[in-house]
């Protein structure tokens, strides 16, 4: 059976082998950075960690209460994270995937095929999840001195860790496809998951974790004490694993948490082979099915506004806007997106900037610096949407390159599609926090003025980085941003909205100085500053648009 | 109405296509015959616009492909053989979407679009979701979609795969009323019946060059007499390959 379930992944693993061996023209140097980006990335995080241990240990009574509440809430985050991941891997590698014709059609063995699937699906669910979790675990070994035997004692908390929850999310995909009519169950599950983690992250908001690090703000001592020696439940693995791997730490080795992880997690592949041997022809073949048909009624005219444009321009309009909300792994994660945006309102609603000691200068210097949290919100929302709308095309590219379409109005018509409910969400997000902040009118200017451009550059460098990275190959919209090409269109998005601010910050200075302390203005410095960082919007527009209408028009495919 | 001079496509040190040179007149139904990657679909793709020519010239009704291309394109309707349109458009929308490509809308192109949805007995399915098509489906929704702009020339590329007997018959019966009427086609297929019985013309490719050319008249002349069609094919593309392969099975 073993020879049997290594046989049925091999084809993965040679796949593997075979990119790592013969990657494409410039894989070296994307290896190359993708390392670099993820060392800091990792150093970073590890940095973080590592200091606040540091911190924790000199906290006497509650420094070490402390550092478990923070590995507890980690891994409870993780949890949460690796549930829903494997829930939506596992309908892809058990049921959708296009190897599985083959498998099916060939005898092997039911035991083998689960096999196979549970650890590729354990795979590509967890795999993040590891890299997060990795700088993390060694701070923890490192500021409390694990020892040469805290990495495999880290190991064997981690691994089941990792199982229980692959194990559990494809039994419930497995119950899902054999329930719910067979192709829906993606819509359902891409609909109930991202309701699921924005309730998540609702309610760890409401929680209002950051009261953990003011005790003044208990009634007692006591009650403080009571919060952080509360385990977040014993029932949860994530739980076990901070309680084995702390327990370690504290030289007081327990048992007790590795038998339960280690016995949960092959109780569950036990009882998930068990439905999977039950179940999986049946769902197998529902899912299998064609889709239902919706039955549409095709408007004869479209939204009168849509008539003022030429038949090119709206039919290309219309097909993006139908394309977005048909396809409910798209729209459904605009919930997501409404979530995040309450909690960032949320956040700044709660910044203590009213009060005794709180000066003018602070009160307006925090919204500008808020442009910078707002934008990189909208550059990761315009990685999600706009990034992949090029990529998109490339199944249908043959009919868009064989008509006489220009590919600078297939473009804009792209750009307008992405940036125009972009700019509503930037100006509702910048406006209200203003408004919450009470910001003097020329802040509030400098603000929508600013985060309008960046709104456009930022959309420009989507449409202008996914022309030049794009992911043709890829069917799912979601993996096209975690591309290297995603990651070069974050990090100059980033890398703009940082130099747009440092242009603008002379001016806004100089203006905030002159309404504190009455300083002079020069008006020179204040054009200077502004228009320098308009221009530089403008070209980070236009520039990359261009660039990308060139490379499409030599694109063959 | 189609002239192609000189056409070559290398890839890297592969030449796909060597050097063509092909006239079809208007009112023409032309033939691309040919064993897998002799070079056809890689012609037809370049005569459509999508891959650009490493050397040589394409002219659409006598507009330069290159130096114009969207009056060339204007004249043009692709059928490609891998049927991938938009999944989320109904069959109603996709047809739209089309016409818009080519700057065209409004009622007019409504009701031909109904016209052919009808033609090819999709107006049940006109308003559902092309992802709930079926593979001859959508390949009779693209073939439609080649139609709803009214081309002069029509590039086809394996026209009746996946197609259901009625709808080969009549898309054969479409193609050639659509020559009669003085437009263009150009086709590339493996069905050699499909060829001997619908084109005026067909050219045999082999190794990316054209191995033979000419009415079924003028290639069994150049043959032995009464040669079928798929006689005159393997001779020219490799008898042999299919001799061997018989050998195979017998073995």
């Amino acid at each position: 059976m073993i020879m049997e379930l290594l046989h049925v992944l091999s084809p993965k693993v040679q796949s593997l082998r075979a990119v790592a061996r013969h990657g494409a023209k410039g894989h070296g140097a994307r290896v190359m950075l993708l390392s670099v980006v993820g060392g800091f990335f990792w150093l970073f995080v590890f940095g973080v960690t590592f200091r606040l241990l540091k911190y924790f240990k000199n906290v006497p009574e509650i420094g070490a209460l402390l550092a478990a509440k923070l590995l507890g809430l980690v891994l409870l985050s993780f949890l949460g994270l690796l549930l829903l991941s494997n829930v939506i891997t596992a309908l892809s590698t058990f049921f959708l995937a296009r190897d599985l014709d083959l498998l099916v059609s060939t005898p092997v063995d039911w035991l083998a095929v689960y096999g196979a699937k549970l650890t590729e699906t354990l795979m590509n669910s967890s795999w993040m999840v590891m890299l997060m979790a990795f700088p993390i675990f060694t701070a923890y070994g490192i500021a409390y001195d694990g020892g040469w035997w805290y990495p495999l004692v880290a190991l064997a908390a981690v691994v089941p860790f990792l199982v229980i929850p692959s194990a559990l999310g494809t039994a419930l995909t497995l119950l899902l496809v054999n329930v719910f009519p067979a192709r829906r169950t993606r819509d359902i599950l891409s609909v109930i998951t991202v309701v699921a983690a924005g309730g998540v992250i609702l309610a760890f908001r409401l929680l209002r974790p950051e009261q953990l690090a003011r005790p003044e703000g208990f009634h007692s001592l006591v009650d403080f004490l009571a919060v952080l020696r509360t385990p977040t439940s014993q029932w949860l693995p994530s739980d076990w694993v901070q309680t084995g791997v702390l327990g370690w730490l504290r030289f007081e080795p327990d048992i007790l948490p590795f038998y339960l992880l280690w016995s949960t997690a092959a109780a569950l592949v036990v009882v998930g082979a068990v439905l999977h041997r039950a179940l999986y022809a049946t769902g197998f073949s529902k899912s299998q099915e064609g889709s239902v048909r919706a039955g549409l009624r095709s408007r004869r005219k479209a939204n009168p506004l849509m008539q003022i444009l030429p038949a090119t321009r709206r039919e290309l309009v219309l097909k993006e806007v139908r394309m977005f909300f048909r396809d409910t792994t798209q729209w459904s994660q605009l919930i997501l997106l409404v979530v995040l945006v309450v909690v960032y309102v949320l956040n700044i609603r709660l910044l203590p900037l009213h009060g005794d000691g709180i000066t003018f200068f602070l009160a307006n210097i925090v919204p500008f610096l808020n442009l910078v949290l707002a934008g990189f919100v909208l550059a990761s929302i315009a990685a999600r949407f706009i990034f992949p709308s090029v990529s998109l095309e490339g199944r249908t590219w043959w009919l868009l390159k064989a008509s006489p379409l220009l590919m600078r109005d297939m473009l804009w018509a792209k750009f307008w599609v992405g940036t125009l409910p972009l700019l509503v969400l930037a100006l509702a997000i910048v406006f209200t926090t203003d408004v919450l902040l009470q910001v003097s009118e020329f802040m509030t200017a400098v603000s929508v003025g600013t985060i309008t451009l960046l709104t456009f550059a930022i959309s420009g460098l989507a449409i202008g980085a996914g022309t030049l990275f794009p992911q043709f190959q890829t069917e799912n919209a979601a993996q096209i941003p975690t591309s290297f090409g995603g990651l070069i269109f974050m990090m100059t998005s980033v890398s703009l909205i940082g130099v747009v601010i440092i242009l603008e910050a002379r001016p806004v200075y100089a203006y905030l100085s002159a309404a504190a302390f009455g300083t002079p203005i020069d008006p020179t410095e204040m054009l200077i500053g502004f228009t320098s960082a308009a221009l530089l919007c403008i070209t980070a527009t236009l520039l990359p648009i261009r660039i990308a209408i060139n490379r499409l028009n030599l694109l063959e495919r | 109405m189609i002239q192609l001079q000189n056409l070559t496509k290398r890839y890297g040190d592969f030449t796909a296509v060597a050097g063509i040179d092909l006239t079809v007149e208007r009112g023409e139904l032309f033939g691309l015959l040919g064993p897998n990657g002799a070079g056809k679909t890689t012609t037809l793709r370049m005569i459509a616009g999508i891959l650009q020519p490493t050397a040589g010239t394409i002219l659409i009704g006598g507009v330069s492909l290159a130096r114009d291309p969207v009056a060339a394109k204007s004249k043009l309707g692709f059928i490609p053989d891998r049927p991938f349109i938009y999944e989320k458009l109904t069959g109603t929308e996709f047809l739209r979407f089309v016409a818009g490509l080519y700057g065209q809308g409004g009622p007019e192109i409504d009701r031909r679009g109904d016209e052919l949805l009808a033609l090819f007995d999709l107006v049940d399915w006109k308003d559902e979701l092309v992802e709930s098509y079926s593979h001859g489906m959508r390949q009779k929704l693209i073939i439609a979609s080649a139609f709803v702009h009214r081309p002069e020339v029509i590039v086809v590329d394996e026209p009746m795969v996946g197609l259901d007997p009625k709808a080969a018959r009549l898309l054969k019966d479409l193609f050639r009323a659509y020559v009669e009427r003085g437009n263009t086609i150009v086709m590339s297929t493996h069905t050699l019946e499909v060829a001997e019985t619908l084109c005026d013309r067909v050219s045999i490719l082999q190794n990316g060059r054209i191995a033979a050319m000419g009415t079924m008249a003028d290639l069994r002349s150049s043959t032995d007499q009464d040669t079928s069609l798929e006689e005159i094919f393997l001779r020219l593309t490799g008898e042999k390959a299919a001799r061997t392969a018989l050998e195979v099975l017998s073995a």
